[in-house]
């Protein structure tokens, strides 16, 4: 039971990362990408419909990880106390700036949102791969390098996906910013990952190299113009990167804990089970439709 | 001032400022299905506009009410980890329900809800709207269970001392949730009747040329961006009407269940019920204070038990009877506090409710004729005093069941003081209750901005397609459709 939830919890940050990696890549893009209004209208179009639901990925991650894992919850928020508390206020910021853009009405309003947009993608993108960095290594150096790691790959995530979802200007200018995120991410990627597994088990070197191909596959097909499996690339990526974290983590989920302290009693673990069950696919089911519903492509103007 | 001082100064504030916005999500997401219900029912195009106008009022205040939830979700982990440790198995398990089955919900179809208008068939789009309101309350729910534990823990044992849940129903059907839950919810519609009806009454004196205050001119209704109101004259008053059906409906279920968590009050927190009253000693046929030294003898005890002459515990027994049970401590909360917040609550918010009953009378069908009544300008400006009234009101009942249940976060099992994260220090909560409160005041003032500057503006004035009910779908692309609720 523990290993399962501990599993579940994996998938839950998986899904968090995956999707909400290319939400900080297109906020934090946004000026990049833009000539005009109507540019930033186009890009911020992408992610307009769903954005939101992403971030309940990580509400749900959390919920589940106090529910199941008090412990882990709870020392991991108090442990990283600034750190998760820049994250909330970035959160925050891009919130706000997100839903109240199409609201406010002068030029200088919308460049509030838009600033509020791209330091709200910008610090968390930083700071989860840097608050995972440090809990892996516990180095300054690592908590640097795993923060540029996940900003950079992020960018590179929600460039691909803005390439994938425009036509036009953006989506020209989108594959080259790509391009651009891939000198920074693939370096410190390989620099990276293949010293994570050395820590878990096994099967983590696997995963470390699938994410490093993966990503490198994923620069490639960027070049070829191939967006929707350059996408698929990216995804797998991170996807393959937080598994290898959460392979380590598996030992210990923080220094000094290990995971049977960390949970809760069977009883709870089993009830949510049932219920997550038949929650889960539900959630995921419902959210593939909406990105059914919006898998056009923008073109300015019409979004 | 130590670091547990910060962390509750920091709860409150972030908890209350959460609680003002989620309660006009709860009501005025409901409010707004049923407008464009009406809409797709009848084709009329103020239906529309309502549904619009509205819409985007409830949009601006959901933001507000998402990003200062994600505070709260992470809060109990960084503040208070003694206490999510001690309760996570238990309290953490509504808390993961809510986001999987609630803000999921919520959140997937709102966005196809706003970006949907154009791209889905009239039908499901308005399904859409409704599947996210009935995530908004199902997360009232959850969230309440969970904060009915910590009042009324039940399905429980504690472990190596740690709480461990052992009936995930028992839990979920606490009877201190099931009245707390319609309560809050009924406030909630409160609140966001309160709201409306103070919108309608402003646009109606505003269109009028009548201004807010007597005495001052408004600039008369022709220079109003909203001339096209003319020829749907009946569009505030439609609103209005509903408004006040609705708050006085949510004001009869709000009393109904605030009888009852009182009831729960005398045998579940004693301590809450003597300290809403300031009663000092057990006493039989328990008086109620209007204000201080104006009693009514025996109401406290009708309140509480349904009979004048029922004993009601008194703060300074209990406090002895407490000690007895877990040791010297002080066990009585802010008296002064919890006294007003009971008073404010009540008087603020009925006070809302007696206004819908009043307004409801005064704006009836006359029996003959079928003519309506116009609403009166003087009501109409009574109806602005709608918004901040229940505001107030439900604010200041959270701070009676909040601080009345002092000292303890689970009552009868940890105390607040004992709850508070060790590792944290002084410093690091100074900065970001600082950082939180200027923030959040910085955002309290956008959006109050935001909200006025709308309600000014009124309904959008481009003509907006009305097609009758159940016609085909709209079609994607095209030009009539520019759709008003997108980015
Ligand atoms: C518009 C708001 C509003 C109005 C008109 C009322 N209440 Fe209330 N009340 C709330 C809004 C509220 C609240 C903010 O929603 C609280 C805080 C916690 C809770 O469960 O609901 C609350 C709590 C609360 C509690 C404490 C429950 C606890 O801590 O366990 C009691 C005993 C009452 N109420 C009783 C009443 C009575 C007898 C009312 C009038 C007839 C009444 N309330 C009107
Ligand atoms: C279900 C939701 C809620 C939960 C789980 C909850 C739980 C808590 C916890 C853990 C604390 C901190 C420890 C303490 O000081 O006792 C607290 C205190 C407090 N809460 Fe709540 N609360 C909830 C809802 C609310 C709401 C909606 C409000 C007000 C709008 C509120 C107002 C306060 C205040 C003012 C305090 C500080 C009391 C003090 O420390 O003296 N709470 N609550
Ligand atoms: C202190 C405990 C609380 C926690 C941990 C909490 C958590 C959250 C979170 C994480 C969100 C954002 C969800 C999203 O992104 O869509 C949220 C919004 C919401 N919360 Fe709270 N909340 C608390 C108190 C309350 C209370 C007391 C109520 C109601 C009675 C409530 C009702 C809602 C509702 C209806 C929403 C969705 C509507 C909106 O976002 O405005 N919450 N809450």
């Amino acid at each position: 039971m523990t290993t399962f939830w501990f599993i579940v919890i994996a998938f839950l940050w998986t899904g968090y990362f995956v999707l909400e990696g290319f939400d900080f890549g297109v906020g934090a893009l946004l000026p990049l990408l833009s000539r005009s209004e109507a540019d930033r209208r186009q890009v911020l179009g992408t992610i307009g419909p769903v954005w939101d639901g992403n971030e309940v990925w990580l509400i749900t991650a959390i919920g589940a990880m106090f529910a199941a894992f008090p412990a882990w919850y709870s020392g991991l928020l108090s442990g990283f106390y600034l750190a998760v508390f820049l994250v909330i206020a970035g959160l925050i910021v891009r919130g706000v700036g997100l839903e109240w853009r199409g609201k406010v009405h002068s030029r200088r309003e919308i460049a509030l949102c838009d600033a509020g947009i791209v330091v709200g993608s910008v610090l968390p993108a930083f700071l989860w791969g840097a608050i995972f960095g440090n809990l892996l290594f516990g180095t300054a150096p690592a908590t640097v390098l795993g923060g540029a790691l996940s900003l950079s790959v992020a960018v590179l995530h929600g460039a691909v996906f803005v390439a994938l979802k425009t036509t036009g200007g953006v989506r020209a200018r989108a594959r080259r910013a790509a391009l651009l995120a891939a000198v920074g991410a693939l370096p410190m990627a390989i620099a990276t990952l293949p010293s994570v597994p050395g820590r878990g088990p096994a099967w983590t070197l696997g995963t470390a190299l699938l994410a490093a191909s993966a990503l490198a596959a994923g620069v490639t097909l960027v070049w070829g113009r191939r967006e929707g499996w350059a996408f698929t690339a990216t995804a797998t990526a991170i996807a393959a990167t937080t598994a290898t974290v959460f392979g380590v983590l598996w030992t210990a989920p923080l220094p000094g804990l290990t995971l049977a302290e960390a949970a809760s009693a069977p009883y709870t673990l089993t009830v949510l089970t049932w219920i997550g069950l038949f929650a889960l696919p539900g959630v995921i089911a419902y959210q593939a439709w909406t990105y059914w519903v919006f898998r056009k492509r923008l073109t300015a103007g019409v979004h | 001032m130590d670091a547990l001082d910060l962390a509750r100064w920091q709860f409150g504030v972030t908890t209350v400022y959460h609680f003002l916005f989620v309660p006009l999500t709860i009501g005025l997401g409901v409010y707004v299905a049923g407008l464009q219900t009406a809409w797709h029912l009848t084709g009329k195009e103020h239906y529309l506009r309502l549904t619009k106008f509205f819409g985007k009022l409830f949009l601006i205040n959901f933001a507000m009410g998402v990003v200062t939830g994600i505070v709260q979700e992470f809060q109990f982990g960084m503040n208070w980890s003694e206490y999510s440790t001690f309760v996570g198995d238990v309290f953490g398990a509504p808390l993961a329900l809510e986001a999987l089955l609630a803000f999921f919900l919520e959140s997937t179809f709102l966005g196809l809800w706003i970006f949907g208008w154009d791209r889905l068939p009239r039908r499901i789009h308005l399904a859409c709207l409704w599947a996210a309101v009935i995530g908004s309350n199902l997360s009232a729910y959850f969230i309440l269970a969970a904060n009915a534990w910590m009042k009324h823990p039940v399905g429980y044992e504690v472990v190596d001392g740690r709480a461990r849940m052992t009936d995930l129903w028992a839990v979920l059907t606490n009877s201190t949730a099931l009245a707390q839950v319609p309560h809050v919810v009924a406030a909630s519609f409160v609140v966001a009747g309160g709201f409306v009806i103070a919108v309608a009454g402003y646009r109606i004196l505003r269109e009028r040329g009548l201004a807010v205050r007597p005495g001052r001119r408004n600039a008369p209704a022709v220079q109003d961006a909203t001339v096209p109101m003319r020829r749907l004259p009946d569009m505030w008053r439609t609103s209005l009407r509903a408004a006040l059906v609705m708050t006085a409906i949510a004001g009869a279920v709000v009393a109904g269940s605030g009888d009852l968590s009182g009831q729960l009050l005398r045998e579940q927190q004693p301590m809450k019920l003597a300290a809403a009253e300031g009663l000092r000693h057990d006493t039989a046929g328990a008086p109620f204070s209007i204000a201080p030294g104006v009693e009514v003898p025996g109401l406290l005890s009708l309140l509480a038990a349904h009979d004048p002459g029922a004993t009601v515990q008194g703060v300074d027994d209990i406090q002895a009877r407490y000690e007895k049970a877990f040791g010297p401590a002080d066990y009585i909360p802010n008296l002064p506090v919890v006294f007003w917040s009971f008073r404010v609550m009540i008087g603020f918010g009925m006070a809302t409710v007696g206004l819908s009953v009043l307004g409801l009378w005064l704006t009836r069908r006359r029996r003959r004729g079928g003519t309506a009544k116009p609403v009166p300008g003087w009501f109409a400006r009574l109806c602005v005093l709608a918004l901040p009234l229940p505001a107030v009101a439900i604010i200041s009942g959270w701070l009676l069941s909040e601080i009345g249940r002092q000292p303890w976060t689970v009552q009868g099992e940890l105390m607040t003081a004992a709850s508070v994260s060790p590792g944290v220090s002084l410093g690091e909560v100074a900065i970001t209750l600082a950082v939180f409160t200027v923030l959040y005041g910085v955002l309290a003032v956008a959006e109050g901005v935001l909200l006025v500057r709308h309600v000014k503006a009124g309904p959008e004035v481009p003509p907006i397609e009305s097609a009758p009910a159940g016609a085909a779908p709209a079609r994607p692309d095209d030009a009539r459709l520019t759709p008003t609720l997108m980015y």
